[in-house]
């Protein structure tokens, strides 16, 4: 009885060395889009989330890492599969990566009841803003509106009339119309909806031209942005009417894509290549360095959403089975590629909303150039019908 | 209008293609749409290397079609005899194997295929009505194409022994025509067409894996509606699917506009667009049940 | 079965204590997996019924499975929560659908007749997509039912398809080997003869159109239940073309084809996904070769072997 007694407790020590030797590693669950039309912007941002992971030794809040990524296609079934995959195979203790809205809206739910905080990293929908704000979700980029909100300021600045907006009718494209509209509060020639993932315009840039407004506003994410401005240029459209974007739809990928076109077009965004802080300069210096491009405004989202699960694992002191502190650090903030970022109750970002314009650097490189301030310390709509605190 | 025209005839090269091989060898083809990808991938290619888009497109038409006769010879022809089911199952297959190897050897993210820089401008076809100068070439290329291949059906005798393939294999073998080297020739020329199509229309879509489905069922109603194995079917079924989609598309949601939100709008409008070209199928079949211009009698 | 009973009960009873086994093991995760087998060989059967039994070749199968799985998520949605009624309501539902489809498709014969299924598959495609209020492309969530007996968990779904699945099999045993059934075969094997003998043959195909439709409803069904969504890739073309594949790969017309079908792609399927990211290279050779090789399918082989 006595042996059995020693060898429990010479079990158990060594048990315990070993857990002290080898901490738990925390696992990542990282959903993306990666091929497809909407590729560009997955990878990106894996890029981005990747690279801040190798900066900080393979750790994040002090405890090795480990990244499970896997390819929605940018299809809501195979993104449940991927998720349920995570969920109850993997084991994992975050999740994040997804870009679309409707895929996240696809599988949010799934993802909370298993009390997995999810970190967005692109996908904002306004769904998860008000009422049905969730405990276990955060969005480390912005609310879907808010690009568009700035850009509908600007151009109601700028005191156009007549102005046409398009986007593909799916969550976020619909919170970005409703967001530009927000704020815009001139005539609207027409309102379009799009197919998602849908690659001719054909029909929609003969709507423009018999429309005859005085601008275009449109959101079209991925290789949907490509295509249109390439098809508006085409069309002779861009020198007629001028075209307004999100900088979603005017960032790097887009810009290496079209081209000369691009030169001119104003668009608003959170980040911009030139932000003044040591972690923006750090990120831009090593992501050219590491992938040999211009970052995007996705790859810095990736890159934002490792460091913000970083300043939470280190606040709960890795221990992430602590949920409720967990949140708690995470509504806290962290130091950010825009800076220090906090959060609202609904988990959305608290931030600045700049003016860029696409032009063409003296070395002959077409980049985005800071612009201006349009929106200071910004929130979204729908933080006001959220129950949480 | 035009769009819609410029669509149908590239539908019309795809379609060209699939009937000529249905309608002779009696096969059903899957990967023929497979085909189109690879000829847009490799005019993507081909044109990043030579930088010449015309140089491009002509390398690719020819390697695409050496593709095609070469899938012909090594795997396709051991499922002539065999049932349709068969067929679905292989050329599904192989859908699955072509779109994971151009996966491999050229990643997953979407090819970027410019228009020449001479036609990615507007042209005044009009006064005061610009279109854009690259869907005029292509209509024109569709349209050289088509008269050359109805040149090659009516007018030579490779032409007189697919048309009476079309009509009654047996009959034509017995007369002494070379069927094998006609079929892997016709599977070349397919393939040809494909490639004409994919390297035309991958500047206005995206050259992306899984390009060849959603047109590959297009063409098949294509070829259903203008009767399996007449090449002058496949233009005019091609014409109305192209026009009918375009049309659809822009004027369904004007129309629906009127009467509900633009969001209702555009939810119906591009759904109602696709279910009428379904329909129509459904209308032709009923009370045409070969087709409109049926080539076996 | 005669000679080879033994075997299905002994899946049977294999199947019946898969589950405490895998959650001891830490393995839920495959009690998922066989759900989905068991869902899809429900489905494939009911294909294999109209294409291996009565020689119609469907391209538009999956119609059915989704309106059945569509309608489950809808009633959910509209606040129906009771399994009695949302059953019942699925199955009519697509069995009406398959009797409308049906009556008009079966005018027509070959090539057309597998064209014009998938036309009308199309349509119903579209015609779901274009709901927004019912999630349009990106489907809708389904919340699972309540059966007043027993709460769904995944455990008990597991249980309840297996049941479902068990029954349906021995209904469509009974059913092929019946005077029905024969008459079917007769009908694949030679119409004008079967017409001419005094079959009604538009009634009977008709009939095993409908019953197909069905079975592959109560499938859909079980699928918004097990994922708790109906997406409209359940509706798509790529959909029908999956359920055929099964069918062709089990073996089309062999009792057990639907069901090996399906075990053996999404088994195939989830070893090659986890080995590499080109799993779908894997799945097209491996059903290129079984084409080519293996004309019969799976339960082909088989047959040759006992024989």
């Amino acid at each position: 009885m006595k042996r059995i007694l020693w060898l429990m407790v010479l079990l158990g020590l060594a048990g315990f060395s070993l857990s002290l030797a080898q901490p738990r590693t925390v696992k990542i669950g990282f959903v993306s889009t990666l091929s497809g039309g909407g590729a560009a912007l997955g990878i990106d941002a894996r890029d981005g989330f990747n690279l801040a992971v190798r900066l900080l030794n393979n750790q994040l809040g002090g405890l090795p890492v480990e990244v499970i990524v896997a390819d929605d296609q940018q299809n809501p079934d195979v993104a449940r599969q991927a998720v349920d995959r995570m969920l109850k195979r993997e084991r994992v203790d975050f999740m994040t990566g997804i870009i679309f809205s409707n895929i996240l809206l696809a599988v949010g739910d799934a993802i909370f009841e298993e009390k997995i905080h999810y970190i967005s990293l692109n996908a904002g929908p306004s769904e998860y803003a008000g009422e049905r704000c969730n405990p276990y979700f955060f969005n480390v980029a912005w609310q879907n509106d808010n690009l568009h909100e700035a850009m509908g300021q600007y151009v109601n600045t700028r005191r156009f009339e007549n102005v046409f907006i398009l986007a593909p009718n799916y969550p976020a494209g619909r919170d970005a119309l409703t967001g530009f509209k927000r704020f815009y509060k001139g005539k609207i020639a027409a309102e379009v909806y799009n197919r998602l993932n849908q690659l001719d315009f054909s029909a929609e840039i003969a709507q423009i031209r018999a429309a005859k407004p005085k601008a275009v506003y449109t959101f079209q994410p991925g290789a949907m942005g490509v295509n249109f401005i390439k098809q508006y240029a085409e069309a002779g459209l861009l020198r007629e009417i001028p075209l307004f974007l999100p900088g979603f739809s005017a960032d790097a990928d887009v810009i290496r894509a079209v081209g000369r076109p691009m030169v001119g077009i104003y668009n608003s965004s959170h980040w911009a290549l030139e932000l003044n802080n040591p972690v923006n300069q750090r990120f831009v210096e090593e992501f050219r360095k590491a992938y040999n491009r211009t970052p995007t405004l996705y790859a810095s989202q990736g890159y934002d959403a490792a460091l913000m699960l970083d300043a939470a694992i280190r606040a709960v002191g890795g221990d992430v089975s602590r949920k409720d502190d967990l949140r708690k650090a995470f509504l806290a903030g962290f130091n950010s590629t825009r800076g220090p970022l906090k959060f609202n109750p609904n988990g959305y970002p608290i931030q600045n909303y700049y003016l860029r314009q696409v032009v063409q650097a003296p070395n002959g490189e077409i980049i985005n150039r800071l612009a201006g301030n349009i929106f200071s310390n910004h929130s979204d709509a729908y933080v006001s019908q959220c129950k949480l605190k | 209008m035009l769009n819609g025209v410029q669509f149908g005839l590239m539908l019309f090269l795809l379609a060209a293609g699939l009937t000529l091989v249905f309608g002779i060898m009696d096969m059903i083809n899957l990967a023929h749409g497979s085909l189109y990808m690879i000829g847009a991938y490799l005019t993507a290619t081909f044109v990043g290397i030579t930088g010449v888009f015309w140089l491009g497109v002509l390398l690719a038409v020819v390697g695409t079609a050496l593709i095609g006769m070469l899938l012909e010879f090594s795997i396709l022809r051991q499922l002539y005899r065999r049932d349709h089911l068969s067929q679905v199952l292989a050329t599904f297959a192989l859908i699955l194997i072509i779109n994971e190897v151009v996966r491999i050897i050229w990643g997953s993210q979407p090819l970027l295929l410019s228009a020449p820089e001479g036609l990615s401008g507007p042209i005044e076809i009009l006064p005061g009505l610009n279109y854009s100068a690259f869907r005029l070439t292509i209509i024109g290329v569709g349209l050289v194409v088509a008269m050359g291949l109805f040149l090659l059906v009516n007018n030579t005798r490779v032409g007189m022994w697919l048309r009476a393939g079309a009509s009654n294999r047996e009959m034509a073998q017995a007369m002494g025509v070379p069927i094998k080297p006609l079929f892997t020739l016709l599977f070349g020329v397919g393939a040809a067409l494909c490639a004409i199509a994919g390297a035309f229309l991958g500047p206005i879509l995206a050259v992306q894996v899984g390009m060849g489905e959603s047109i590959l069922i297009l063409a098949f109603v294509v070829i259903v509606i203008g009767g399996i194995g007449s090449v002058k079917g496949a233009l005019v079924g091609a014409l109305l699917v192209g026009i009918v989609d375009t049309a659809g598309r822009a004027f369904l949601p004007l129309l629906l506009s009127q009467v509900a939100s633009p969001e209702v709008a555009s939810n119906l409008g591009p759904a109602l667009a696709s279910i009428l070209i379904y329909l129509l199928m459904a209308v032709v079949l009923f009370f045409k049940p070969q087709g409109l211009f049926p080539a076996r009698t | 079965m005669p000679r080879n009973w033994p075997i299905p009960l002994v899946l049977l009873g294999l199947l019946l204590v898969f589950p405490p086994i895998a959650s001891a093991t830490g393995l839920e995760f495959y009690t998922g997996l066989v759900t989905k087998i068991m869902i899809f060989a429900l489905a494939a059967s009911s294909l294999n019924l109209i294409l291996g039994y009565g020689g119609m070749v469907s391209f538009g199968h999956a119609a059915y499975f989704g309106v059945g799985a569509y309608a489950a998520a809808i009633l959910a949605r509209e606040g129906v929560s009771s399994a009695w009624v949302i059953w019942p309501v699925a199955m009519v539902l697509s069995g009406l659908l398959a009797f409308l489809i049906g009556a008009i498709c079966l005018r027509t014969r070959g090539v057309y007749f597998i064209m014009i299924t998938l036309a009308f598959a199309q349509m119903i495609y579209f015609l779901v997509v274009s709901f927004k209020q019912y999630g349009g492309e990106d489907g809708l969530r389904a919340r699972r039912p309540d059966f007043g007996l027993f709460e769904l968990s995944d455990t008990t779904l597991y249980y309840l398809t297996l049941a479902v699945l068990t029954a349906v099999l021995y209904a469509l045993y009974r059913l092929v080997n019946s005077r029905f059934g024969r008459v079917l075969q007769a009908i694949r094997e030679n119409e004008s003869r079967a017409a001419t003998i005094g079959y009604p043959v538009y009634q009977f195909q008709l009939a095993a159109f409908v019953i197909a439709g069905v079975l592959a409803g109560l499938a859909g069904v079980l699928m918004a239940h097990y994922t708790q969504y109906a997406s409209p890739n359940l509706l798509a073309w790529q959909q029908s073309g999956h359920l055929m594949m099964m069918v062709i790969l089990g073996g089309v017309g062999q009792f057990w084809g639907g069901v090996l079908g399906a075990a053996t792609l999404l088994i195939v399927e989830e070893i090659l996904q986890d080995l590499t990211i080109y799993w779908q290279l894997g799945v097209g050779l491996i059903l290129l070769l079984i084409v080519l090789f293996a004309p019969m399918g799976i339960a082909g082989l088989f047959g040759r072997r006992a024989r």
